[in-house]
């Protein structure tokens, strides 16, 4: 055990391992670059979406029930999902497949949590802004989106927490990215190399977490997601 | 995957029935024992947290951060000490599903009102009756939603055991990958999803069945 964790100390301090294509910063790099691009398409989608229904009031059920359907869908099927359209659109192994298995894992807490967070706005405040004559796309920008905005980070936070996650399963299709430690030690049996890929992957993961922590505890009306509290 | 192979060669899945259902059976196996597990530490945990609230937040903490590490994360953190075992599968597969369990029973029966239990130690109930005969079952749609979140993960992550060599669907999503063929990874993918389904239906239909009080009225 101490033999095994010293393996995993001399593996981090080799400067080999911190440089070139299969170097720690390399493959850091990858797997944020990889995940960063996933999210932003996502909330692209998600967000005008998400306030679009949360607004009108419409499509409840299909913004509430896409979550537990993404929730069922299993990261490994869908970088093998993500596989079979990266080949048939000639886009080959690596970086593509796995940005298409992100990005649908990426799109359900958002959408959901933008549509429950406009929703939750109290309404009394918007039927309030509207007699002070805002129109529609102000009272969306100006009321519903900062007091939204709690929330809707809490769904970018989820979203972007388990496309960290699932990036590392990208090793499978030939991408790139921190999964390659894992993957490989475990076909080299180089343990060494796995157990700190794991704890590359776990940083990491736990990084995200806090980081949209931050923003979230900073804004003005943090936790207070009822309307009962505002 | 390869030009001129269709998506989905049915006569592959004819020939290969016996291997689906063997794989399946590991599927649910593995995701059974994973819940089951689970279930028993969350409930010691949920126990253990109602009586000294103080362990709750230390619980959620530990439990939490089980949560976060990346399902690939955790098997290769532990197969430098358990080996590409069943028992590494489950120690991660139980670990992910404690968070969700704990927080449900926990909040499930803080969530009784306090009316109910007032009147059960009105009726001389003793803490431990109070607790099995009023709390629990008041608190078991809550209970039962989080089984079912902690299920339908499970038969997710456990798609990804198969790359530690425990079996289960995960098996032909990896074989179509390594073969660039797409009919098993299909059969492994869309067998995986069904199964979640499946199983959340089913856990829906316990729910009703065990909480005739809570069905609204025609």
């Amino acid at each position: 055990m101490i033999d095994f964790l010293a393996s995993v100390v001399a593996w981090f301090a080799d400067p080999a391992h911190w440089r070139g294509e299969d170097g720690i910063p390399t493959r850091l790099f990858e797997h944020v670059q990889l995940s960063g691009a996933a999210v932003a398409i996502a909330a692209a989608i998600a967000l005008p979406l998400g306030l679009y229904l949360g607004h009108t009031g419409r499509g409840g059920f299909v913004a509430i029930n896409v979550a537990n359907l993404g929730r069922a869908l299993p990261s490994l099927a869908l970088i093998a999902l993500g596989l079979v359209a990266s080949i048939a659109l000639g886009l080959g192994l690596g970086f593509w497949p796995t940005l298409f298995a992100l990005v649908p894992l990426a799109l359900p807490p958002i959408l959901t949590n933008t549509f429950v967070a406009v929703r939750a706005v109290d309404r009394d405040i918007i039927e309030a802004a509207r007699g002070m004559g805002l129109r529609e796309t102000q009272i969306l920008r100006e009321v519903e989106l900062p007091l939204a905005l709690p929330l809707i980070l809490g769904g970018l936070r989820t979203a972007a927490v388990n496309v960290v996650a699932t990036a590392t399963l990208g090793a499978l299709v030939a991408g790139g990215a921190l999964g390659r430690y894992i993957v490989d030690g475990l076909a080299l049996q180089e343990y060494d190399r796995l157990f700190a890929g794991a704890l590359l992957v776990a940083v990491l993961a736990m990084a995200t977490e806090l980081a949209f922590g931050i923003p979230a505890a900073r804004s003005r009306y943090s936790g207070s997601a009822r309307p009962s509290d505002l | 995957m390869t030009p001129g192979e269709p998506l989905v060669r049915w006569d592959w899945i004819a020939s290969h029935l016996d291997e689906i259902v063997l794989r399946l059976g590991e599927h649910l196996l593995l995701t059974g024992l994973a819940v089951l597990v689970g279930f028993a530490i969350a409930f010691a945990l949920a126990m253990a947290a109602l009586r000294w609230p103080r362990t709750y937040a230390a619980a959620t903490w530990a439990t939490g951060i089980l949560y976060t590490i990346p399902s690939l994360a955790l098997f290769a953190l532990l197969i430098p000490f358990t080996g590409l075992t069943l028992l590494t599968a489950e120690i991660g597969l139980v670990g992910y599903t404690l968070l969700i369990l704990l927080r449900n029973i926990v909040g499930g029966i803080r969530s009784v009102p306090p009316e109910a239990t007032d009147a059960a130690a009105g009726m001389g109930y003793t803490a431990a009756q109070t607790l099995w005969r009023v709390q629990l079952p008041l608190a078991l749609p809550v209970i039962i939603a989080g089984v079912r979140v902690a299920t339908i993960t499970t038969i997710g992550l456990v798609t990804v055991t198969a790359l530690i060599g425990q079996g289960g669907l995960g098996y032909f999503i990896l074989l179509g990958i390594q073969r660039f063929f797409s009919t098993p990874l299909l059969v492994g993918a869309v067998l995986s999803v069904a199964l979640a389904v499946a199983a959340d239906a089913l856990l829906v239909l316990a729910q009703r069945a065990l909480t005739p009080w809570a069905r609204p009225r025609p």
